[in-house]
């Protein structure tokens, strides 16, 4: 039992982290951003050329990881996004432009890196044991605490600092921040590089444990949109919440479940539906329009 | 109208008898499946129109075209009926389970819709993979040709698999299709249900409040949706003869959504064009060997940028402008 709710809180960690910057693009430009799950991808990446290519000691992968996502994402916001919004007749014109980026980032990642699975060797030996009740590797402990610490320092910033309240007045209401002097465009652009980073941040931290290949964008993405809906979405709270409810949910199941095969995610998809049809806007989600 | 009426015909006829001769001449045969795949993905893809239609954004298309592909081929290979009759009951049952699925979901609005619809197509490839009767990952492979149909002694349909060039025969049966499915969606557009529907995507608790019953709406558009999914899908099992649960994954789902957008979301047509240009700027594509889903890509990306609202909103956007002049 202990077990299963360690596995849990690091799988939720994780999870939250990702679910975090896809809420936090969600919020200001209201477009759901499909390429999510390849922005991951590519920090992994990133991350395993800088560790085991150039042979730098981990932080600095992270840190360029973190950074060149970030300029990604300002530069997709600035040169995609942000005219496709101003001049398209309906909002979801920017699903078409977000799914377009996926499969371009997907192509990029697969000219840069290639096809292979790639891993990053332990940042830290050995394994937690305490008293056979709760076992679970160094490294992994230390990825949880890192993006648990990710996840405080991101509240911290978005609630105390002069960027992130802006941001949260830009998601609250365009119009009104816009008339108060909020700088729009700036802070959009802001909004989607540290959204992008986030992923990047994660891809760089999961890289160490589970390793990164192509094909893992889209089902990725997938998670985080689950992450959202049980949340709700657009909402930081909720992101953090679906996050730890998903991982939650995935270790129990895992186990509970391990006798009928593989089907937690069908069970997980099942009751995200019947839970959706009580609750359509989430644990804390705001209504739609 | 009139001159509208006898384009369609023109186009039908070119479609059934030049290209057909063309191809004959030219050796190319297998411009026939390319085609063929045009117009079933071209009848799934309006499915996702009339969602659109409705102010719902559908990503879960390819959960309704497995499903259809899947209810055939069960049919087929495990209780032996006739193909012919298993594509419209695959259609009905992928109606009648997007009622019950729709009941729910279709009260959410927005990108509510999108990601559930998304998760939906996921939620039926791992049924599939987890049900007894699907078979798993290995699919359902060897479905049996589609079979004649006679009445009263008169061939109406010669049995496929005594014919020297099925390609041709379900070539032609997917056009007839098509120009069945889309000649339906003008007249539904333009029937009293479709001014309707329109006032569900412009504002939906106006329309409620004016007396429109738009729970009943709703959930028959998403029905006829999935009809048409369940259709393709069905037809598509039968072509490559076979069903696995990668058959229709999200990347489908969402290629059926890109179609629709890439025609344009205001034209019944909008889907046919979309899907036409998609397939075959893929296929075209091939040639550049490793570059080809990233100039692929770009070209989506730019399209988007220089035509926000679609490849059709070209020619009416000029004629406005002339009007207006």
């Amino acid at each position: 039992m202990e077990q299963i709710i360690a596995n849990g809180l690091y799988l939720g960690a994780q999870y939250a982290l990702i679910a975090l910057g896809l809420t936090l693009i969600f919020s200001l430009m209201n477009v759901l951003n499909f390429a999510h799950g390849q922005m991951y991808v590519f920090g992994g990446f990133v991350t395993y050329t800088v560790v085991v290519q150039f042979g730098l000691p981990f932080i600095v992968g992270l840190l360029a990881s973190a950074a060149i996502l970030a300029i990604l994402g300002a530069a997709i916001e600035k040169f995609l996004f942000a005219p496709v919004v101003r001049r398209s007749k309906r909002d979801e014109s920017t699903m078409l432009l977000a799914a377009g980026i996926a499969f371009f980032l997907d192509a990029v990642i697969l000219l840069l890196f290639g096809e292979k699975q790639r891993g990053v060797p332990k940042v830290v030996n050995g394994v937690f044991n305490w008293d056979m009740r709760i076992i679970m590797p160094y490294d992994r402990i230390l990825i949880g605490v890192l993006a648990i610490l990710l996840i405080v320092a991101f509240i911290g910033f978005m609630n105390y600092s002069r960027a992130g309240r802006a941001m949260r007045a830009l998601a609250q209401d365009r119009m009104a921040a816009q008339l108060m002097g909020v700088d729009v465009s700036r802070y959009s652009m802001l909004g989607f590089a540290l959204g992008a980073m986030l992923a990047g941040l994660v891809g760089g931290l999961l890289v160490t444990i589970t390793g990164v290949n192509l094909g893992m964008g889209g089902p990725t993405s997938i998670k985080a949109f689950l992450m959202i809906m049980i949340g709700g979405a657009g909402v930081i709270s909720g992101a953090i919440a679906g996050g730890f409810i998903l991982g939650m949910m995935e270790s129990v199941g895992l186990t509970v479940l391990r006798e009928y095969g593989d089907i937690t995610y069908l069970v997980i998809f099942a009751l995200l539906m019947v839970f959706l049809s009580i609750r359509p806007n989430g644990l804390m989600g705001k209504p739609w329009g | 109208m009139t001159t509208k009426a006898l384009l369609a015909g023109a186009f039908l006829l070119v479609l059934l008898i030049v290209v057909p001769l063309a191809i004959g001449a030219s050796g190319r045969e297998d411009l026939y499946y390319t085609l063929t795949s045009v117009a079933l993905l071209s009848i799934i893809s309006a499915g996702v129109w009339i969602t659109f239609y409705i102010g719902r954004i559908n990503i879960g298309q390819g959960a309704y075209a497995l499903m259809g592909g899947y209810v055939s081929a069960i049919l087929v290979t495990a209780y032996g009926v006739s193909f012919w009759l298993t594509l419209p009951l695959a259609g009905i049952f992928c109606a009648a389970a997007s009622i019950l699925i729709g009941l729910p979901i279709l009260r959410l609005r927005g990108v509510y819709f999108a990601m559930v619809t998304l998760v939906l197509t996921e939620v039926v490839r791992l049924l599939a993979l987890a049900l007894p009767i699907t078979n798993g990952a290995k699919g359902i492979v060897s479905i049996p040709q589609p079979g004649g149909i006679s009445l009263f002694g008169v061939t109406l349909l010669p049995d496929f698999a005594t014919l020297t060039n099925p390609r041709l025969a379900f070539y032609i049966v997917s056009v007839i299709l098509m120009a069945l499915c889309f000649a339906g969606l003008y007249r539904l557009k333009n029937s009293r249900i479709g001014q309707l529907c329109q006032s569900l995507q412009q504002n939906e608790e106006l329309a409620s409040s004016i007396g429109v019953n738009i729970t009943y709406l709703r959930v028959l558009a998403y029905a006829i949706s999935s009809f048409l999914g369940g259709v393709g899908g069905a037809m598509f099992a039968a072509i490559s003869q076979s069903i696995y649960p990668s058959s229709f994954t999200v990347a489908d789902s969402v290629n059926f959504m890109l179609n629709c957008f890439l025609g344009g979301l205001s034209y019944v047509f909008g889907p046919i064009l979309g899907t036409f240009v998609l397939y075959f700027g893929w296929d075209v594509l091939f040639q550049t060997g490793e570059f080809q889903l990233l100039i692929f890509s770009a070209i989506l990306i730019a399209l988007m940028l220089l035509l926000p609202n679609g490849l059709l909103s070209l020619r009416f956007s000029s004629k406005a402008k002339g009007a207006g002049r």
